[in-house]
């Protein structure tokens, strides 16, 4: 009697929990498989068009020669690389300090806060082809006016985030942090950082990619190069030499690197937060 | 039995602790969330704020604790400053997330900068009197919310204060969580001999855990009445189920009443 009230029950949560099972199942395999399909079938489409149509390589090259230039050309390739994601990295560097020490400082000073964050948002918002031809007037060195450049695209969402996350602390802890007497750098250290945490860890992210993306912009706009030339010079010095294949080449490279420093950040961030933050935790259905 | 002093009998005897001397707050231009609410705390007093919502109990003890200052009148501590001596349970755990559970009872300590390793002794005693031994590197998210609620008990204990404010701690818990914790306060109140200011909206709990209920109410919050529970600690359960807990529960249900129509005819 008591078998036939509980089977009924087991089986059902033993149904729902198989049910949760396969649903996971598929998500993982359609998370990696999926974008895997689409890539071939771009591939396979785009060689396919070019090879109906007869499309001259001046034109548009097929997959299969961009990939052989990839190949040849890697030596001049790998070192614009090596020039690019140096600067794009040291422009994230300074955009962490330099974002996360702003909103610092505007956290512990309301007036230099009043008085200087409408400046970072007209920096912000103002387009950076439009600044980068003056400041490569004024700088010098073409690697710093190149790092100025990335350095304004990114460090924007790292000041923001941080901003907002070192306000985020909750009341009540804040309430308890007065009552046991902390002064303003326990504060700080103990209750807004690790409560901004998540805050710039999210900025950071979306940092990298307009770093890469400043120090790209910037280079086009520094035009010829000489020393130090990065993957966009060599991109736009193929365009004059109607070298369309490299053209191709330089540009999944830029587009690979900017996805390997998403991932990275990613990966970054989630080791710091896994141990405590919903955003890393993984839940049960 | 030294113990059989009666609560009323104790507390005329007791050491004065603070003075709430016709405190009057009032927000903005008219809301007044309190008016001239005078009350002595004694030594040893377990004092509950019963009353509806808006009448002013958070009021009430965000003054006490120093958070802000009254409009009107004012709140003196019998020996000077309260600096160390005074700690507080919101009704959210409200837990460093990013802490484990001993970093978390931690707090207090390392806000006067105490070394953890100094304390960690405490801490230990502090968790195992709230029944949390072996959870010490555990996470915040990784306990139920009664759970919490004991963390953020052992934090507010661990520095055996003089005075502990809690503002309705156990208002989320169910039923079976809240009656354990009821119990498991009041051995703690005992053992480490503190004073507390116990906010809450259950008759019931106040009855069974304070010696003293101050009745409230509201639109403006003001003190209407106090009723001693006589009936000394420790308490054991068995209270609960006693004629004497029913009597106490009826007379400040009715006195709740009569605090919100007005006496009856
Ligand atoms: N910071 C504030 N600013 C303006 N008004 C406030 C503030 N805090 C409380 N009040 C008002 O004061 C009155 C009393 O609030 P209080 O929080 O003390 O009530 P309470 O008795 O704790 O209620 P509850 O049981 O719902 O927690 C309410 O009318 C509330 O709106
Ligand atoms: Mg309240």
């Amino acid at each position: 009697m008591s078998e036939l009230a509980h089977d009924p029950v087991t089986s059902f949560v033993d149904e729902e929990e198989r049910a949760r099972a396969r649903r996971e199942l598929r998500n993982r395999i359609g998370k990696w498989i999926l974008p895997v399909v689409v890539f071939a079938v771009g591939i396979l489409a785009w060689d396919w068009t070019i090879r109906i149509n007869e499309i001259p390589h001046y034109i548009l090259p097929g997959p299969g020669l961009v990939f052989q230039t990839l190949i040849q050309d890697r030596a001049i390739l790998l070192d614009a690389l090596m020039v690019t994601l140096q600067i794009t990295l040291l422009a994230l560097l300074v955009a962490v300090i330099g974002g996360a020490g702003l909103a610092i400082l505007f956290n512990q000073s309301r007036l230099v806060e009043m008085s200087f964050y409408p400046y970072a948002v007209v920096l912000q918002v103002t387009p950076i082809v439009a600044i980068a031809p003056l400041i490569f007037i004024y700088v010098e060195s073409k690697l710093v006016g190149l790092l100025i450049c990335a350095w304004i695209v990114a460090f924007f969402p790292v000041l923001s985030n941080t901003t907002l996350g070192l306000k985020s602390a909750d009341h009540n802890l804040r309430d308890l942090f007065s009552i046991y007497g902390a002064n303003r750098w326990q504060r700080l250290l103990y209750l807004q950082l690790p409560s901004a945490l998540p805050y710039f860890l999210g900025g950071l992210r979306i940092a990298g990619g307009l770093a890469l993306i400043g120090s790209v912009v910037a280079e086009f706009v520094a035009g010829a190069g000489g020393i130090g030339s990065g993957l966009a010079f060599r991109i736009l010095e193929a365009g004059y030499r109607l070298n369309i294949p490299r053209m191709f080449a330089g540009l999944i490279l830029i587009a690979v690197t900017g996805v390997l420093i998403y991932a990275v950040l990613s990966l970054v961030s989630h080791l710091m937060l896994r141990k405590w933050h919903e955003s890393a935790i993984k839940r049960e259905s | 039995m030294e113990m059989q002093v009666s609560a009323a009998e104790s507390s005329a005897s007791r050491n004065k602790l603070l003075t709430l001397h016709k405190v009057d707050k009032v927000f903005g231009r008219d809301v007044v969330a309190l008016r001239n609410m005078s009350l002595d705390i004694c030594e040893g007093d377990f004092i509950s704020l019963l009353g509806p919502s808006g009448c002013g109990k958070s009021t009430a003890l965000r003054l006490i604790a120093g958070l802000m200052q009254p409009t009107n009148g004012f709140i003196r501590w019998e020996d000077g400053r309260q600096g160390e001596s005074l700690s507080v349970v919101f009704q959210e755990p409200t837990l460093m997330p990013w802490a484990t559970v001993e970093k978390n009872v931690w707090l207090p300590m390392r806000l006067k900068g105490i070394s953890f390793a100094k304390v960690r002794d405490d801490i230990r005693e502090a968790l195992n009197l709230v029944g949390l031994s072996g959870f010490e590197n555990s996470y915040p998210r990784e306990l139920s919310g009664g759970m919490k609620m004991r963390v953020s008990i052992a934090r507010a204990m661990v520095t055996r204060p003089k005075l502990v404010l809690m503002d309705e701690p156990f208002a989320a818990l169910d039923e079976i969580t809240r009656f354990k914790l009821n119990n498991d306060l009041l051995q703690m109140k005992v053992k480490i001999d503190c004073t507390v200011v116990f906010v809450t909206h259950s008759v019931f709990e106040s009855v069974f855990l304070s010696d003293r209920i101050v009745i409230m109410a509201a639109r403006p919050g003001r003190v209407m009445q106090e009723l001693k529970v006589d009936k000394p600690y420790p308490r054991e359960e068995d209270f609960r189920t006693s004629n004497d807990y029913a009597a106490y529960c009826r007379a400040a249900s009715q006195a709740l009443k009569e605090a919100q129509e007005g006496p009856r005819q």
